[in-house]
């Protein structure tokens, strides 16, 4: 396994140098002079200078490349031109909201696709099988920015005066501000004179109600992310509900799984010991796969929602047509597609030794 | 006599013969025509078309005129953001029609939303020819010559794989500068990986058959036996990702449209209108319904015929 692991790791790195040469070239496909287009109006002869020495682009390409992945690997994505502040701050402070995001939107693609898919296999050719995968199609065919809208119109004026109103914007309603965890707990006094990491978990709102035993600002806080995650989670819930119907099927048909009934066994515990069971290894590899839709649908929904998620920022960075931040975005997110998709495949490894025996 | 019965046993049912005498290509239509999926697919896909090419007739107004500009226009009221109008429901008969209402600018919704139709499709087809002329060139070319080329050109291609497509299309979008032909490059470009790993996995497949090497015997070229032997025997996978691909791409321009990077004022673009109207969606939510209800229908048709090509052409692709 271990070996599985450091090869799957090897084979990265040509990836991650690739990813680091695509968004380097990305600032290269800006038409004309590049610090005009940076500045705008604001170019003068001195910014450029400057902008012209810290880039580089007085010198030839490769150097420029060396400068810029030194800066990268030190962790330094460049200075925002719309917040004048390091892009990698600007990074640290709005990702907890996005992680938030994904995971309840992962949580419910799971909790929901799966079952739907089990069940959608089990009765298959009948109408709610057609039903589950009618709503399949539409669901994978749905724009994420429409629905989120679309949900906002539904639960927060249809469903206004209902007790199913939900709130169509922001993390937390208009005055609750959480207390950290670390401060409650007396490990930091601030927010601001606390490490990085423990600031990041403080900002996951979820995570800090469970830890600071506050289930108002639990209720609160997931009642503000139930929209937004249904709006991201519904693409990847309908692409894991056809999955695992797909995958479902095939095992339903294998001889072990007659030879289960055969024997005797109890319905369910063949459908969900010896079909299920198996079925789900192609899944894992899909919710995996899925992590690029859900942080392009988290781009376009947390601006439907009002997040200041990396999603929001990115949309805002392209506004205001601040290079240096979408492409320190584009690079993050790229590293982190790749990261989480050679967890999947170790995680699949794990689960499946056929696979780590035959690479 | 012996001949006279020779000739009759010759004797063969028409009908038959041109069944059993038919193209390759009648029999994939009549296999995917088998397809509910791909009839209501095409269904879908041909009202789109019908309504792209006669928009101007079933359009009632100009889609980027304002109703203010119009001159004799009846309509009475607050014009901007007015809500639809149908005299069937109940609408004042002396009051213009508007089936979906009029938009922030006072300009007639299901105008711009039958016009909406033609930027979508074209996208949607140049996109992806694009894509499939591009990637299925590096594929051929990767696949047969194999060595260095291969492992550049593939290595490359896993590095655009690596990132998220919508991700990686807003990037180069914003780079490139604004615009819906900027849009329709981004889009091609990231979906170019798909086609050169289904193309080279096709070569790869075809290139030792019997025939290719019968064919290189007799002294054919590298270029001839690319494109005039392993091409032709390559399509099939590349036409059903292709038709699958096109939703996506309808999808992902309404998605840089939605962005502001992708179609530009006054364009009547489904996803650029879906953007002007998202701030009005508590008080005009018709403005947003019917645009992205027309995203949807697009996406779906070519989804559905995608999946029925798939099923009846190639059978041993994931079916999921």
């Amino acid at each position: 396994m271990l070996q599985f692991i450091l090869r799957r790791l090897i084979f990265s790195i040509p990836v991650l140098i690739g990813i680091l040469i695509v968004t380097f070239l990305l600032t290269r496909l800006i038409p004309g002079d590049p610090c005009r287009a940076m500045y705008g109006e604001r170019a003068t002869k001195e910014l450029c200078d400057a902008f012209l020495a810290r880039e580089g682009l007085d010198q030839p390409i490769w150097s420029q490349f060396s400068l810029y992945a030194g800066r990268v690997l030190s962790g330094d994505f460049g200075e925002s031109i719309r917040f004048q502040r390091p892009v990698s701050n600007i990074l640290a402070e709005r990702l907890p909201t996005t992680v938030e995001l994904t995971l309840a939107a992962i949580t419910f693609a799971v909790v929901l696709g799966i079952p739907l898919g089990i069940i959608s296999a089990y009765r298959r050719n009948s109408p709610l099988d057609f039903g589950t995968m009618l709503f399949a199609n539409v669901g994978v065919s749905m724009p994420v920015f429409w629905l989120g809208l679309m949900l906002a119109y539904i639960f927060a004026v249809a469903l206004g005066d209902t007790p199913f109103a939900l709130p169509p914007s922001g993390r937390l309603p208009a005055g609750l501000t959480p207390t950290p965890f670390y401060v409650e707990w007396g490990w930091a006094e601030s927010e601001q004179a606390a490490s990085g990491l423990l600031i990041f978990f403080g900002r996951l709102y979820g995570l800090n109600a469970m830890l600071t035993g506050d289930p108002n600002l639990f209720f609160q806080s997931l009642r503000h992310l139930l929209l937004p995650a249904i709006a991201v989670g519904t693409i990847p819930m309908a692409i894991i509900a056809r999955m695992t119907r797909s995958s479902v099927l095939e095992t339903l048909g294998q001889d072990y799984v007659r030879t289960a009934r055969a024997k005797g066994v109890r319905e369910l515990f063949v459908v969900m010991n010896h079909a299920v069971r198996n079925a789900l290894l192609p899944v894992v590899t899909i919710i995996g796969l899925n992590f690029g839709l859900l942080i392009s649908g988290a781009v376009l929904t947390e601006t439907i929602f009002s997040l200041s998620g990396i999603g929001r920022t990115l949309v805002e960075g392209i506004t205001a047509r601040d290079y240096t931040l979408v492409q320190g975005f584009t690079l993050f997110i790229a590293i982190a597609f790749v990261v989480i998709n050679m967890l999947t495949d170790v995680l699949y490894g794990y689960l499946d030794p056929r696979i780590r025996q035959g690479s | 006599m012996a001949t006279t019965n020779t000739v009759a046993k010759l004797k063969v049912d028409p009908a038959a013969a041109r069944r059993e005498g038919s193209s390759l290509w009648a029999d994939a239509l009549r296999n995917i025509l088998r397809s509910t999926n791909a009839r209501i697919g095409l269904f879908l896909i041909g009202c789109l078309v019908l309504i792209a090419l006669l928009a101007p007739v079933l359009a009632p107004y100009p889609p980027n005129t304002s109703m203010l500009s119009i001159d004799g226009y009846t309509g009475t009221g607050r014009l901007p953001g007015k809500p639809p109008c149908i005299h069937l429901f109940g609408c004042p008969t002396d009051q213009p029609q508007h089936l979906m209402g009029l938009d922030l600018n006072a300009r007639d919704n299901f105008s711009r939303v039958l016009y909406g139709a033609r930027i979508s499709l074209f996208i949607g087809l140049s996109s992806v020819t694009l894509a499939i002329s591009i990637g299925t060139l590096l594929g051929l070319i990767s696949g047969y010559f194999g060595g260095w080329v291969d492992t550049v050109i593939m290595r490359f291609m896993d590095v655009l794989l690596a990132f998220p497509s919508l991700l990686l299309a807003i990037a180069i979008a914003t780079f490139l500068g604004r615009g819906l032909d900027k849009a329709l490059l981004a889009i091609a470009i990231v979906s170019i990986p798909a086609y050169a790993r289904l193309a080279r996995a096709s070569v790869l497949s075809v290139r030792e058959n019997d025939y290719i090497t019968a064919e290189r015997a007799l002294g054919a070229g590298d270029w001839r036996i690319l494109f005039g032997h392993i091409f032709p025997n390559s399509i099939t996978p590349l036409i059903v990702q292709g038709t699958l691909s096109i939703g996506t791409a309808v999808l992902d321009a309404a998605a840089l449209s939605f962005l502001g990077v992708g179609s530009q004022p006054p364009d009547a673009e489904w996803g650029f209108m879906l953007s002007e109207a998202r701030n009005s969606v508590f008080a005009q939510p018709y403005l947003v319904f019917y645009p992205g209800l027309a995203i949807m229908l697009t996406v779906l048709a070519f989804n559905l015929l995608g999946d029925g090509m798939r099923d009846a052409l190639d059978p041993k692709l994931n079916r999921f």
